[in-house]
This record gives structure tokens, sequence and C-alpha cells, in this order.
């Protein structure tokens, strides 16, 4: 994990805990806030749980790939949207889950590892992705097309990058927390993607067993957020004392429309 | 002749670009060639053809019939320049130079600024302004337009009014109907022809009444047609130049209204959607030619006086001693 890395100048401090809801208010004299505490590693604590779909969703949206011969011969098999990714018990995935509240002022430095996002058989890899700010987000285009990737935030600046030859590699980096970036690809209709930005590394993202687990959280008191991209966005508020080990589900149910 | 037959073939060709910008925008393909004037590092017109898959075959053949087009627009202004004894016809030619180029750069900036809707909307409007354009040259290169009837032109201040009224009407509800495109309200009001079951939106966002406001502008576009239809049906049935394009353009409209509907019904169906785009401009056209036919008398006089010889050989205008 990260270690915090703390603002050095007042005035900055003051911002953030203004903006962050940090636990106590700003001064009228403008006295320098507490800083919130460093992460001690013993006294982390986790957070695990399970997301499931009650109901039964509709089939994910065929996808047709006539409009491009290569992605026609890529995939041998008939292709589908990943709009639900549900286990057999109502296991899903692809959901989003992450801290939406609680960190108070404290900072993370990103990884300068880069978050894949590969179009391979003229699909994203990974559906859905988190990231940091700051940390790269590399764009890989694995297929012999072309592919352009077009991110929609609302925070971070609008981008739609070309890669014409397989193998092309884009770097973009993230300036602000956001969630979520949707992505597409405008010469194949049928990709898309979604991207949370974050301004900590507390986040997973639930595999085809519904399951997630946030580690090294601090003791303290949290918002906890699984946001799906048809199901919505649900949270739930969650304590944690030292090395705790919490459990919290979520369950959504299929939408009416 | 021969001047208002390529006249003719940019004004088709016009036709065949607004085709081609209607399905980019219908097939949401207007970003996946992501750099202008380069399309994914190449020269427009070295871009390899097996590179033509997905979005890019909308995209990419909008911007060479669009190239194409701007120039068989160079070649008509040119051509004007030098065969042209009239001064606003030849001034018509370098307007719509000046709008293809224009009308290029509009294309441009939109792609790399993410198709905002301001735009979006502007190369859409100024896309009829330079089809507007190109029907005029072909009509007044024309040797109807150029010949007197027997009994002389029509000279109907009423039609006058109501033609060119008409026009501004059918052209200012493209605008809005382009707005409501490029801002995704094409579904906004999800049923027709009722809105929402009933006659009047129960709630008000942008894209409703951007649609709504569509849904308005088209019944009154049609009162609007009906009444210039009516008055040529009325008063000048005989006249064959008006009779025709009046007719023509009830039809278009009618067709252009059910088009209107199908796209919701079929919740914006490609082909429709594309349909819907050109079958306005055809209204518009239709009722521009009624317009300026219903003109001619005053163009008779201006042109006269400002009738010159031509600048090199002009066979067909020398032979038929015309000047108006």
């Amino acid at each position: 994990m990260p270690s915090p890395r703390l603002l050095s100048l007042p005035l900055m401090l003051t911002l953030a805990a203004a903006a962050c809801g940090g636990n106590k208010p700003a001064t009228p004299s403008g006295q320098e806030q507490p800083k919130a505490a460093p992460i001690d590693p013993a006294t982390v604590a986790t957070i695990k749980g399970k997301v499931t779909l009650d109901g039964t969703p509709p089939a994910n949206a065929a996808i047709k790939m006539n409009a491009d011969p290569y992605c026609l011969t890529a995939n041998k098999t008939p292709q589908t949207q990943e709009t639900y990714m549900v286990g057999k018990s109502g296991e899903l995935g692809n959901v989003f889950v992450y801290i939406s509240d609680g960190l108070g002022d404290r900072t993370f430095d990103a990884p300068k590892d880069p978050v894949v996002i590969d179009q391979q058989n003229c699909r994203y890899h990974p559906h859905v992705m988190g990231l940091m700010v700051g940390q790269p987000l590399q764009i890989l285009n694995s297929d012999s097309t072309l592919h352009n990737i077009h991110a929609l935030p609302t925070k971070n600046a609008e981008f739609n990058t070309g890669q014409p030859i397989k193998g092309m590699k884009t770097d973009h980096v993230f300036t602000a927390a956001e969630q979520m970036v949707p992505f597409k690809c405008d010469v194949h209709g049928w990709m898309n993607a979604y991207a949370g930005v974050m301004s900590h590394p507390f986040f997973a993202i639930t595999g085809d067993d519904g399951t997630f687990t946030i580690k090294g959280l601090p003791p303290g008191t949290y918002k906890l957020t699984a946001w799906h991209e048809k199901a919505g966005t649900q949270t739930a508020d969650i304590t944690l004392a030292a090395k705790d080990e919490k459990e919290n589900n979520f369950t959504f149910k299929v939408p009416s429309s | 002749m021969l001047l208002h037959r390529y006249a003719t073939f940019v004004a088709a060709s016009t036709v065949l670009l607004i085709v081609a910008g209607g399905l980019v925008t219908s097939t949401g393909s207007g970003l996946s060639v992501p750099d202008w004037p380069t399309s994914y590092g190449w020269s427009m017109f070295t871009f390899p053809l097996k590179n033509m898959v997905g979005g890019i075959v909308y995209e990419h053949s909008h911007r060479l019939i669009a190239s194409s087009v701007g120039v068989f627009t160079i070649a008509l202004a040119v051509w004007l320049w030098r065969a042209e004894p009239r001064r606003w016809v030849r001034g018509l030619g370098f307007a719509a130079l000046g709008a293809v180029v224009l009308q290029g750069v509009l294309g441009g900036v939109t792609v790399l600024f993410f198709l905002p809707t301001a735009v979006s909307t502007a190369h859409a409007g100024l896309a009829q302004i330079f089809f507007c354009l190109t029907v005029a040259i072909a009509l007044v290169t024309s040797p109807g337009w150029r010949s007197a009837p027997a009994n002389g032109w029509v000279d109907d201040p009423v039609l006058r009014r109501t033609a060119t009224a008409t026009t501004a009407l059918v052209y200012a509800q493209i605008l809005v109907g382009a707005t409501m495109r490029h801002s995704d309200a094409g579904l906004a009001i999800p049923d027709f022809p009722l809105v929402f079951g009933g006659l009047v939106p129960p709630q008000w966002t942008p894209g409703i009444a951007i649609h709504y406001a569509h849904r308005i502008g088209a019944l009154i576009v049609l009162a609007g047609i009906s009444t210039t239809s009516g008055r040529v049906w009325s008063r000048h049935r005989n006249r064959t130049e008006l009779r025709r394009p009046a007719g023509l353009l009830v039809a278009l409209v009618l067709v252009q209204i059910l088009l209107g509907g199908l796209i919701i019904w079929t919740r914006k169906d490609v082909a429709i959607n594309t349909a819907h785009v050109i079958t306005g401009a055809l209204v518009l056209a239709t009722s521009l030619v009624l317009t300026l036919r219903s003109y001619r008398t005053r163009f008779g006089d201006a042109v006269a006086s400002t009738a010159r010889a031509p600048r090199t050989l002009a066979p067909e205008l020398d032979r038929s001693g015309a000047r108006a």
C-alpha cells in the first residue's frame, strides 16, 4: 500500500479539509488544521464482501461484428455485452467497490505501474477497471485493426486517441478523481468500458464470484460505495477498528427498464 | 447548357454528401476518425482502403465525398467566373466556394473538439446553405430560367411573401432539428404522434424542449407550405414552373412528417434517420426553387442592368443570345 504523503502548505491543508469534509472545520483564525494521522500498517483493517443481483436480468445484448471482418474472424464464439456478469447464485461481477468518504485529508502516492486496457479481439479488457489520479493508463491495441479509444469523463479532459497499428501503446494520466469514466470505440460501436479514477488506493472490482476485498484501511468510519453500470449505486456506512476484518455485502435489484 | 448541367451535377453531389453526413451522425461515427485533416495519421487520400471498417466507413467516406464536392465547387466557381455574364451569379459561385471551405473547417473543428453541439449544428446548418447555393446556381443557369415564357413571368407579391416565409421557416426548422439531433434529443419524447400520451410534455428538460419545438415547427412548416402551395394552386395552376415545385413540396413535407414518426417508432433506425435528413434538405431546396421562381420577374431587371459580355467562350450563352 502506498505510504501517506502529507501536504506541506497550511493553506492547501485547510482547503483540502474543507473540500473533503475533514473531521474538524477550519478555525476562524486560519490556524493550521491537525493532519490526519499516518497510517500504521500494524492497525490496518480489511473490508470483504459479496455483491449479488436479486432477480433475473435481461440477456446481455448480442454483438454483431459484421462491420469489421477482422473482428468477425478474431472471435470464434458468439459475443455478447458484459452488462450483467451474473453467477448461478446471483453473484454479480464487474462491480466497482470503493471508499467514497472517510479518509479525510490523507493523500496517497499514485503507483507508477500503469493500469492496462487492452483492445483485443475487438473487446476491451478489462471491462471495468480502477486506477488512481496520476497513475498511467496504458492503452494497448493488440488487434490487427484500427481502434480509437474515446473517453467521456466529466471532471477530466475528454480524449479520443486513434491506434491504427497492432501493438501501439498510448499512456494517459487522469488529473481528477471521477467515478466512473466511460470509454467507447467509435469504430466498433459495441466496445465499451468503465474506469473508476480514485484519489486513494481503496477500491476493488468484483470478480465472477461477486466478491471483493479492500485491504489496508486505517481504523475509522467510512462510506463504502458499490457501482454497477446498469444496476446503479449503493452505499453503506462501516466503522473499522484496528485490525478489523468486516464483511459488507451488497444486493442490487434488476432495474425495471 | 453545359454549365447548367455541371451545376446540377454539383447539386446532386451535394445531396450525396448530405446523405453521407447524415449517415455519420445516424451511426454515431463522427469520432471514429479522431484526427483531422489527417485520418489516423495518413493523408486523407492515401488512407488504406482495407482500413475502412466500422464507423470509419461512414466518417472517412464523408470526408472523401466532401473533398470531391469541394473540388467540384472550385471548378464551378472558376467556370462561372470565366463564362457567366451576370455578376450576381458569379457571386453565387464564390459564395458556394466560401461556404464549402468553411464547411470543411467546421467539420474538422467539430471532430477535434469532440462534436460540440453548437459546432455540429453549425456544420449541419451550413451544409443546407451550401446545398441551397448549388441548387440556386443550377436553377439560374438553366434554360428555363433564362427564357421568358410566352405569357411572361408571374408577378404575385403575395406568393413572393409566402414562399419566402416558407423557405425561412423550413430552414429554421432544419436548424432546430439539427440541434435536436446533435444534442441527442431525438428520442427525448418517446411517442408519436402524441407527446407522453398527451399534447404537451408533462415535464421539461432541454432535450424535451428542443424535441417538442421541432414537432411544433413541423406543424408551422406544414401550414406555411400549405399556404404557399395553396396560393399556387388557386392562382397559378396553369404555370408549370410553379405548380410542379408546389406539388412536390407538399408531397415531400408529408413524407418528411411520416419519416419523423418512423424515427420514433423504430427508435432511430439509421436508414430512416438519414432519409429524414435528406428529405429535409429536399424540402428546403424545393421551397427555394419555388421562391426564386416567384421572384423571377424581379431578377429579369437586375440581370439586364448588370449584364456584360462573357470573359471567355460561352457558346451556349452566345447562341441563345439571352442575358437574363
